[in-house]
């Protein structure tokens, strides 16, 4: 019961991070049909940006609470700017042209920023300083830890700010309109370039605060970490209805509840055959069945034709 | 005599080999309802498109209120003071009615992504006003007991209402209607009517493509008819009906 107890919390927590990232992927798909598959990259340099920082500081004697919070914003700070520049040097040249063309651009574009983080931070794994608190509390027999907890509160907090602002804003209205019908929603005065720029940077900045969840959560970050984990988040995006917002909440953590008790239990499923290092096999397995039986996704509705 | 306030010189716009608009030229008062006619496929509608930036004109200039309209940036167009609604209706069928004409309010508001953020003073005023005047202009059009049903649920009738709300949300000098009058009963077309009068007495100059030839005549003060992309002529409905040409492009033939 304990084990059960134990993969519910750490899938929590990793669905936490997928769902941040997902949202990226999901918010610039609503808003224009294209899957941005260089923001897996975008996470992990929000991660590797942020593990400098804190190495920088680690012994600068700041309290860590400081600390984490100066590496979040030169994170997020780096991470919009890279998502911005992502769309005005590499999507919008391309926005009237075929979806393949900006869809392969998006695969080159990842490709370029793995390669200039390799050159930024080397090819080595960077392990996280230790500066964080250790302790862990006792959930019914299983441990979560505080940074834990802290990580799915925060994600928490962000998403439900993120669906504040997506319905309940002038921005947001002007995100929605936009993402039904741009031509009609520019007719309305809004300036459909600044709203895709501004989804890019919301996304990106999300982005960032995932990339540090990450590096924390396991210790660790490369500059090769992006791919992995930016396949997994559009994943839980497809899961839950590409282009919905509460659907990449919901793909979010449901991949991660899937991926933590299969990777607990695959041993016993598969009579000890197979080990927790096969976890990934489950995302992709998700992604394959949700393509085939519910391509629209857990909440997405039927895709209708642009006017 | 009233003042200018849009003139179309020379409007041409090409579409591959077929011409879509040639040299299209009107003038367009201040405070008048000018009805725009034509048989199917005469350049109404891409006139409306030109007009409102959608299409980038060949040729030709287009000025507005003293001020020369710049292609291909409709939301300049719309701070400039044009809407429009749409023949196939347009909206945002997602998002509610109230929400729809909200986005209307986009044009004349500010608040941007620090406003959405910071929840400030300003940005929550703001937001209320918005919210009033979409209530106001819902109650305008009849349809506020819809206001909070999901824009693409509402009847037929009440879609063209809303759309008309939406346009109306961006304060516009110019409304310009493309066929509001499609699809609808006596009744409806009556009251559509009563509507469209109203909005022109609020001092808002409305420009109205329709097929339907009395409303037009019952509402219009001058009228432009185009066929095959060219004005073949543009006077008061009573003349307009006379006119041999028009006879001609409506008929296919002369009578006579």
């Amino acid at each position: 019961m304990d084990i059960f107890i134990q993969q519910i919390i750490n899938g929590l927590v990793l669905g936490s991070i997928y769902a941040l990232v997902a949202l990226g992927y999901t918010m610039v798909y609503g808003i224009m049909g294209l899957i941005n598959f260089a923001h897996g990259e975008v996470v992990m340099i929000g991660a590797m940006v942020a593990l400098t920082v804190i190495k920088l500081l680690a012994n600068s004697g700041l309290p860590v609470f400081v600390i984490i919070l100066l590496a979040l914003a030169a994170a997020a700070v780096v991470c919009m700017a890279v998502g911005f520049s992502i769309e005005r040097i590499a999507y919008r040249p391309l926005r009237n042209a075929p979806k393949l063309a900006p869809l392969i651009t998006a695969i080159g574009v990842s490709i370029v920023l793995q390669n200039l983080a390799m050159l930024i931070w080397g090819r080595n794994y960077h392990a996280f300083p230790p500066i964080l608190p250790t302790s862990a509390h006792d959930v019914f027999g299983a441990t979560i830890t505080t940074l834990q907890v802290a990580i799915v509160l925060i994600a928490a907090l962000m998403m439900a700010g993120l669906i504040v602002l997506i319905h309940r804003t002038r921005l947001g209205r002007a995100m929605r309109a936009t993402s039904e019908n741009p031509s009609i929603a520019q007719l309305m005065g809004v300036n459909i370039n600044q709203i895709i720029s501004i989804t890019f940077i919301i996304g990106s900045a999300l982005a960032a605060v995932a990339g540090l969840m990450v590096s924390a959560n396991y210790s660790i970050a490369h500059y090769y970490m992006g791919f992995m984990l930016g396949l997994k988040a559009f994943t839980a995006a497809v899961l839950g209805g590409i282009g919905n917002i509460a659907g990449a909440v919901l793909g979010g953590i449901l991949l991660g509840l899937i991926e933590s008790l299969g990777a607990g239990y695959i041993g016993d499923l598969t009579g000890g055959f197979l080990g927790s290092h096969y976890q990934d096999i489950f995302a992709f397995f998700v992604l394959i069945c949700v393509l085939i039986f519910r391509p629209s996704g857990l909440v997405g509705e039927k895709v209708s034709e642009r006017a | 005599m009233s003042s200018t306030l849009l003139e179309a010189r020379a409007i041409d716009k090409h579409f591959g080999g077929v011409t879509a608009l040639r040299d299209v030229s009107l003038t367009i008062r201040q405070g008048e309802i000018y009805g725009l006619i034509g048989p199917n496929g005469a350049g109404k509608t891409s006139f409306f498109n030109v007009l409102t930036g959608l299409y980038h004109p060949d040729g030709g200039e287009l000025i507005f209120a003293g001020e020369k309209l710049q292609a291909s940036a409709p939301h300049k167009v719309a701070r400039l003071g044009i809407a429009r609604t749409f023949q196939n209706i347009r909206l945002f069928g997602n998002m509610t009615a109230m929400e729809n004409v909200m986005v209307g309010r986009h044009v004349r508001t500010h608040a941007g992504v620090f406003g959405a953020v910071l929840h400030d003073r300003r940005t929550t005023r703001e937001e209320a006003a918005i919210r009033r005047r979409a209530e106001e202009l819902l109650n305008y059009v009849n349809i506020a007991d819809r206001a909070d049903d999901l824009a693409r649920h509402l009847s037929y009738g009440d879609q063209r209402r809303l759309e008309i709300a939406r346009a109306l949300a961006t304060d516009p000098k110019l409304l310009a209607l493309d066929e509001p009058a499609a699809g609808m009963n006596g009744t409806e077309t009556a009251s559509l009517r009563e509507l469209i009068e109203g909005i022109r007495k609020d001092g808002i100059t409305v420009l109205l493509i329709e097929h339907d030839v009395k409303l037009v005549m019952g509402l219009c003060d001058r009228v432009a008819v185009l066929d095959y992309g060219e004005k073949i002529c543009e006077d008061v409905p009573s003349l307009v009906q006379k006119d041999p040409k028009v006879i001609e492009a409506y008929l296919g033939g002369s009578i006579a």
